[in-house]
């Protein structure tokens, strides 16, 4: 799965999953089935990115930019994300 | 010491316990709620509304066969118009071509469709439905069809232990993305029903084994959810995780009770929503304070490190089994009351006895 995962690739919210805010104790947290997993901060801003059009390489260059951060750096953290996510039907490519 | 308040994360909502099915493990109380003392579409809805301020994430629509509501789909619409998730528990033998569109137009999230066994006669047998597992594999089909995320649950007895491989094949086949391998839980009818449905130690190991080569072989493609019948563990479950921690259930006629089997619990009023605010029998409630927290636990839970683990196991199987909701759970090997779940174990019956089936009792009964 991970093979098939690159810059190019666009990624989406497997459907019935979504982030949303949690109003009342002030966190993200991602809506899937029968579960709610909590991101950490970073995976937050990266999930915060996904809306089904960004590639990866665009995710990974507006991180890296906001967070002044070199790219290739940010970009190994954010492909182990997701293909972990996706592992776990958060995401899909 | 004063008990920290958490907001509920979830709530599961009984609209009804009528169904077409007879499931003898069924978890509602043996004492179902006939239609006219079923709460109103605007009781319904404030639930909702009160849920949501409070900080509820997902509402579980069950029952029951909440496909017995025609104002399911309204319900569900509200639900996502407050940001909830929106998750259908149903047994799939409503849910058809004419009446599944209305439920996806309505914002649904999610289904758990619930099968008796992957063997049909023997899924006849158990729900008391001829027909119904053609039903039911359509509603599969539909609800993959569209794309809505699928979850098959199938709940495992002694007659339906050895085909676990055949089930899990069965929810790949048919497009679902999870997958529950729940072993009964004995309240309710499937404690009524115990001595038929209890598998053997060896049965538990084979489903074990089932369930952990799947995870391997359809990892990314299926979540498998898998619950032991605790009979069998020396430790036991975090109930709820927690007494009135995380989760609400609200009966049909409007109680509001820290689990689907808590209307056991002797000895204590039942709040219900015509009466009082969600938040404030939440928070205030005898029967949300009594078991809250740690404050209340007996020894050896008291002075046990895992009491903000497994907070003390499961009231209501305290008092099935101990006769004492206030005990440690005798699931624990450190309970005092261990030996008696051992004793339900060494004395099953070679052959199981003929199931009590779910139903309504009988008006002679209720007024004898």
């Amino acid at each position: 799965m991970s093979a098939d995962l690159t810059d190019d690739s666009i990624i989406r919210f497997a459907r019935g999953v979504r982030l949303q805010h949690d109003r009342v104790r002030e966190r993200w947290i991602i809506q899937a089935p029968e579960r709610a997993f909590i991101p950490d901060p970073i995976a937050a801003e990266v999930l915060k990115l996904v809306d089904g059009t960004r590639t990866l390489g665009q995710i990974i260059a507006d991180l890296a930019s906001r967070f002044a951060a070199p790219v290739d750096v940010i970009g190994r953290d954010v492909h182990v994300m997701v293909t972990d996510l996706m592992t776990r039907q958060v995401l899909v490519a | 010491m004063t008990e920290t308040i958490l907001s509920p994360m979830s709530l599961l909502a009984e609209l009804t316990h009528r169904c077409p099915l007879q499931c003898p493990y069924c978890s509602n109380p043996l004492a179902l709620e006939p239609r006219q003392n079923e709460l109103s579409t605007a009781e319904w809805i404030s639930v909702l509304d009160q849920a949501a301020e409070m900080g509820v994430l997902q509402v579980h629509f069950s029952g029951g066969e909440p496909m017995s509501r025609p104002d399911l789909p309204e319900l569900i619409r509200h639900a996502v118009g407050l940001g909830l998730y929106t998750n259908l528990i149903t047994s799939g033998v409503l849910l058809n071509e004419k009446t599944f569109p209305a439920l996806v137009e309505a914002g649904l999230d999610h289904v758990q469709l619930s099968f008796q066994d992957i063997d049909t006669a023997n899924a006849e047998l158990v729900g008391g439905m001829k027909g119904a597992q053609a039903r039911k594999i359509e509603a599969a089909r539909l609800v993959a069809a569209d794309g809505m995320p699928l979850t098959l649950n199938f709940v495992i007895y002694r007659e339906n232990a050895a085909r676990v491989p055949q089930m899990l094949e069965a929810a790949v086949q048919m497009g679902a993305r999870r997958v529950e391998i729940a072993h009964t839980q004995y309240y309710g009818w499937g404690l009524a029903n115990r001595e038929a449905l209890m598998p053997t130690a060896a049965q538990l190991e084979q489903t074990t084994e089932a369930v952990e080569a799947a995870r391997k072989k359809y990892e990314g493609r299926l979540t498998i959810d898998y619950v032991t019948p605790d009979y069998y563990a020396d430790r036991p479950k975090p109930c709820m995780g927690g007494w009135g921690r995380r989760f609400i259930n609200i009966s049909p006629s409007g109680r509001v009770l820290p689990c689907h089997a808590a209307e056991t619990i002797p000895n204590v009023a039942f709040p219900d929503v015509k009466h009082d605010t969600l938040d404030h029998i939440w928070r205030e409630a005898p029967l949300f304070t009594m078991f809250r927290g740690t404050d209340w636990m007996p020894q050896p839970c008291r002075s046990c490190d895992q009491r903000e683990k497994d907070w003390g196991g499961c009231r209501c199987q305290a008092l099935a089994l101990a006769g004492d909701a206030a005990a440690t759970d005798p699931v624990c090997a450190r309970a005092p009351d261990h030996e008696r779940v051992k004793a339900v174990l060494d004395t099953l019956p070679a052959e199981p006895p003929p199931f009590r089936y779910r139903r309504y009792a009988r008006a002679t009964d209720e007024v004898g």
